[in-house]
């Protein structure tokens, strides 16, 4: 496998290099290649898959990713995930994938209103998408959260349609956020654009004391060996 | 002409507001009974150029679906002025 991985920078990005580091270190020697990627850019055709890093793009301002959803960068990666490419967002990442409407639903304020960093296990709930085709569904994941606005919401209907669509990636084993369904991570209808608000980037390094993150960034990396899923 | 807009932003009816739910915990604390639905949210103000005051309108209320409120969560109420700096 031999990927090519683009990881998004926005102003405020603050979790690029960790998402470029882990590529690299799950990756080995493959071949596989991480690049950053300003959000000023308007071509990304060159990469088998884009990750959207967590951080506070454009300070947050307004709320969390919805001044992200209108840099230049954004009209690609829209073209790119309708045309069958797979995208990440994680934490920060998935608030802009929900601003841009990529994915559906929003995330709110913690219920706790506290700003959670933390350890929770995490439930894989699906193998259909890039992310987690490397685990199993049932996996449970002890993963990095760091957020303040993780609590997933979207009206029922939306909330039928992703269950009935097997669209739920990972659900808390503990909900740290009141997010709707125990939700950690969804997907859009063809499965190739997730967004998840944990930190799997985190959790790939014996010397910071976990590993669980690996699969995940090894079903990532193997984006080079499948064939893009056919768009909605 | 100059408009003065006010933009209120607030979370739809049936979402909750933990910064609501907590104001609201606190002020008996301090002496406030009685206070019930307290629902926080946030008011942005600007000028705009337009012809009149309906249009002015209009377009404050397409920046409220493209950009100052997510619909998903929040509901925004436009009131315009014309420019007597009152609201700022």
């Amino acid at each position: 496998m031999t990927a090519r991985i683009g990881v998004v920078v926005f102003p405020g990005t603050n979790c690029e290099h960790d998402v470029v580091r882990a590529l690299r270190i799950v990756a080995g020697d493959d071949g596989s290649a991480a690049e950053l990627v300003w959000h000023g850019e308007t071509s990304v055709s060159r990469f088998d898959a884009l990750v959207l890093p967590g951080g506070f793009a454009h300070g947050d301002y307004l709320r969390p990713g919805a001044l992200a959803r209108f840099s230049p960068v954004m009209e690609a990666v829209t073209g790119f995930a309708a045309d069958g490419g797979v995208v990440i967002g994680i934490c920060n990442g998935f608030q802009v994938l929900t601003e841009a409407g990529l994915l559906p639903g929003a995330l709110q304020k913690n219920s706790g209103l506290r700003f959670l960093c933390t350890t929770v296990p995490v439930e894989v709930c699906t193998t259909r998408t890039p992310l987690t085709a490397c685990s199993h569904v049932g996996a449970v994941l002890e993963l990095p959260v760091n957020h303040f606005e993780g609590n997933y919401i979207c009206d029922t209907a939306t909330l039928d349609r992703l269950r009935d669509e097997d669209r739920i990636v990972l659900r808390y084993r503990r909900n740290p956020n009141g997010s709707i369904d125990d939700i950690a991570g969804i997907c859009n209808t063809a499965g190739n654009v997730v967004g998840l608000m944990p930190h799997p980037e985190r959790a790939c390094d014996e010397l910071t004391g976990a590993t669980d993150g690996m699969s995940l960034v090894r079903g990532l990396l193997g984006v080079g060996d499948r064939p893009a899923p056919v768009p909605a | 002409m100059r408009f003065d807009v006010r933009v209120e932003v607030r979370l739809r009816p049936g979402i909750a507001d933990p910064q609501g739910a907590t104001i609201e915990r606190a002020l008996p604390a301090l002496g406030f009974d009685g206070v019930d639905g307290v629902r926080v949210g946030k008011v942005i103000r600007f000028a705009v150029e337009a012809p009149d005051e309906s249009s002015a309108s209009a377009r404050a209320q397409e920046m409220c679906r493209r950009l100052l409120a997510n619909p998903v969560i929040e509901d925004a109420e436009v009131e315009v002025r014309g420019t007597t700096g009152a609201l700022r």
